[in-house]
């Protein structure tokens, strides 16, 4: 099912007689999600990701703006008939009921006319029960069970009803580091089995990058940037998707465009033909760094992080907003870790320029 | 004994003391009492053990009538208080403006003296000579004679006692329960509505279920409450309860110790014991309920 976001915004009413802050958790959201594909909703948090996912649901009424599945204007329908499976960040399964039972739910929920046989309700939960893995839990209690398998009940639960849209609110939040690895895997493949339009939420750029087709990037309400994770990665479209997408993080300078160079500190370091002059903002993906004896960038070298198939050199330079550069380079070369000073050249794929005031990319 | 073992007794010795002179001792005491004939207080003498004392309070019509009373008070009064605070509890958990006044107005009676409010009772349903009472007033307005609830017909009296009771004992559990409401997880109410539960199924299959260790608990100290009933009376009907029809289990234990026909100290005791029994067989059976019914 296609979902199409049109100019959606939420605004929450603020606290406070006198001054009354109106909190805007979503703005002018629009923004189409392709039938089939599985949408990572990507940001910090208070950014208006889970609002947006509570929107799509029903729990939440928008302000203004509207929501399409398919063609179907959704906007005004409860929850329940729009047609979406939602898996809570703490799960929500029912502590008194068995799996079984905590599966079955929904299915009893519904209007005795629509309601299918008791066979038939079991069939589909057994159905479901296996697509994700658990037929063996169906007795047990949600309490009897690890992080992991609560978390299959909790889709299976949502799967049950057969939904248009599937919804994960930080699906993987509440299990450990191992677990987390392997059950994003998990919903990977139930995705593409299921072929269900799902939309989860996350603020780990790792876990969004990793399993989603697209990701939304958002800040403040407002989507920055939508595209395959990839296309994300290598075209930030601003400042503030370049620094959050990427592990380590992007290297950020102050420079400024003469004449078409791009200076860092008083060095020019890359060819930026064709760019006015202006102070910019740099920033430099790790990788984008070439260790060169000659090359145009002077670093002070603090130390060097062997990783085993790539090292680290972590130095410092005045012109970084941070306090020391991560640059990563291929473990066969070799630094002189007795120098006080490292040279790198760039690979200017990986250098991005940023306005200075509106932190809008600037192509070269 | 190990170090860490005496160490313990030893943190445990101020209660365990406390206990054992003020709890422990006091009940063997009952138990000794109710088994000694004609034990007198200030000659400290008996004539000697048996259980004449059980058989004489089991054939006593007071102690009969007073069992009676205390039996339906509390199978009239622990339901329907329970039932009606939890009505009530769930109403104030989904209005939201006033919420606090709402729940202000509910706590008053908690807080109020039990004899003050005894008094505001007897004013609303007393008969005197000059007035029928504000009860009686409104009776009158459905064509309903005149009832003398505090000196009239067993049945009115006793329907002011439950009423009474019913009221007192409801704002603690209105209290407990609202509490328990709230700390019901929102989620699971958010997951009921996306799957489109109706209201009556939420409740039923979810609020019910969750608060459920708090419901047995308010039945459990309900029934022991209601079976230690007795200023309730006293407040309504005045100190002489046998001459009212209105004697509960307690009361007559008092009557039987300090009353104007008192002085029995061993009866009293077999009376206490007999209460004793009660309660420990109804709470016995309620816990062995709870544990069926209660399992998360």
């Amino acid at each position: 099912m296609k979902i199409v976001l049109e100019k959606l915004t939420k605004t929450f009413p603020g606290r406070g007689r006198k001054a009354r802050n109106d909190v805007t958790a979503v703005d002018n959201f629009s923004c189409e999600i392709p039938d089939g594909e599985l949408i990572a909703l990507l940001g910090p948090s208070g950014c208006g990701k889970s609002t947006t996912l509570n929107l799509l649901c029903g729990l939440e009424q928008p302000t203004s703006g509207k929501i399409f599945f398919g063609d179907e204007d959704i906007t005004d329908l409860p929850p329940e008939l729009r047609g979406v499976g939602m898996v809570f960040q703490n799960y929500a399964l029912y502590p008194h009921l068995t799996v079984k039972q905590n599966i079955l739910f929904p299915l009893e929920n519904l209007k005795r006319k629509d309601r299918p046989s008791r066979e038939e309700m079991m069939k589909r939960a057994m159905e479901t029960a296996r697509l994700v893995q658990i037929e063996e839990l169906m007795e047990r209690k949600p309490r009897e069970l690890s992080g992991g398998q609560q978390q299959r009940v909790a889709i299976a639960r949502a799967l049950v009803k057969m939904p248009r849209v599937l919804l994960l609110d930080e699906p993987l939040s509440n299990l450990d580091a191992r677990l987390r690895l392997q059950t994003r895997e998990e919903i990977r493949k139930i995705q593409k089995e299921t072929g269900i339009t799902t939309v989860f939420v996350t603020h780990d750029q790792d876990e969004a990058m990793s399993i989603s087709d697209r990701i939304a990037v958002m800040r403040s309400g407002v989507l920055m940037q939508m595209g395959k994770p990839q296309e994300v990665y290598d075209n930030p479209s601003n400042l503030f998707v370049a620094k959050f997408l990427g592990t380590p993080p992007i290297n950020v300078f102050e420079g400024r465009v003469r004449e078409g160079l791009l200076y860092i500190g008083e060095e020019a370091v890359l060819s930026v033909a064709g760019t006015t002059d202006q102070d910019v903002w740099v920033g430099i993906r790790p990788e984008g760094f070439i260790l060169k004896e000659d090359g145009p960038m002077t670093c002070e070298l603090k130390r060097v992080e062997v990783m085993g198939r790539d090292i680290s050199i972590i130095s410092a330079n005045k012109a970084c907003t941070g306090q020391t550069l991560r640059s990563i380079i291929d473990a066969e070369m070799k630094v002189d870790t007795s120098s006080s000073q490292v040279h790198f050249a760039l690979k200017p794929g990986k250098v991005f320029l940023f306005h200075r005031e509106t932190e809008e990319r600037i192509s070269f | 004994m190990n170090m860490n073992k005496k160490k313990a007794w030893i943190y445990l010795l101020p209660a365990v003391l406390f206990l054992a002179l003020f709890l422990v001792y006091p009940l063997i005491d009952v138990f000794v009492y109710s088994v000694e004939e004609g034990y007198n207080f200030a000659s400290q003498t008996y004539f000697g053990t048996g259980l004449y004392n059980f058989s004489y309070v089991l054939h006593d019509p007071f102690f009969l009538q007073a069992v009676k009373n205390t039996f339906i008070l509390v199978i009239i009064t622990v339901p329907l208080s329970t039932g009606l605070a939890l009505l009530i509890s769930a109403g104030l958990s989904s209005v939201r403006p006033l919420r606090d006044l709402f729940q202000t107005v509910y706590f008053l009676p908690y807080v109020t003296n039990t004899l003050a409010v005894g008094l505001v009772f007897m004013i609303l349903f007393q008969k005197t000579e000059y007035t029928d009472g504000l009860v009686n007033l409104m009776l009158s307005w459905f064509g309903a004679g005149p009832v003398d609830f505090i000196d009239g017909p067993y049945w009115a009296k006793m329907f002011v006692l439950c009423f009474y009771t019913i009221w007192i004992v409801m704002p603690f559990k209105i209290l407990v329960l609202t509490s328990a409401l709230a700390s019901v997880n929102q989620d699971y109410y958010r997951a009921a509505r996306v799957d489109g539960t109706p209201r009556f199924r939420v409740f039923t299959k979810i609020t019910l279920p969750m608060i459920s260790p708090m419901i047995f608990y308010l039945v459990i100290t309900g029934f022991i409450g209601a079976f230690k009933a007795y200023s309730d009376a006293v407040a309504l009907f005045g100190t002489d309860l046998n001459a009212a029809g209105m004697n509960t289990i307690v009361g007559y234990v008092y009557d039987m110790l300090y009353g104007d026909s008192g002085g029995y100290p061993s009866y009293a005791s077999a009376a206490a014991v007999i209460l004793f029994a009660i309660v420990l067989t109804i709470t016995c059976i309620n816990l062995l309920v709870s544990r069926k019914k209660i399992e998360y």
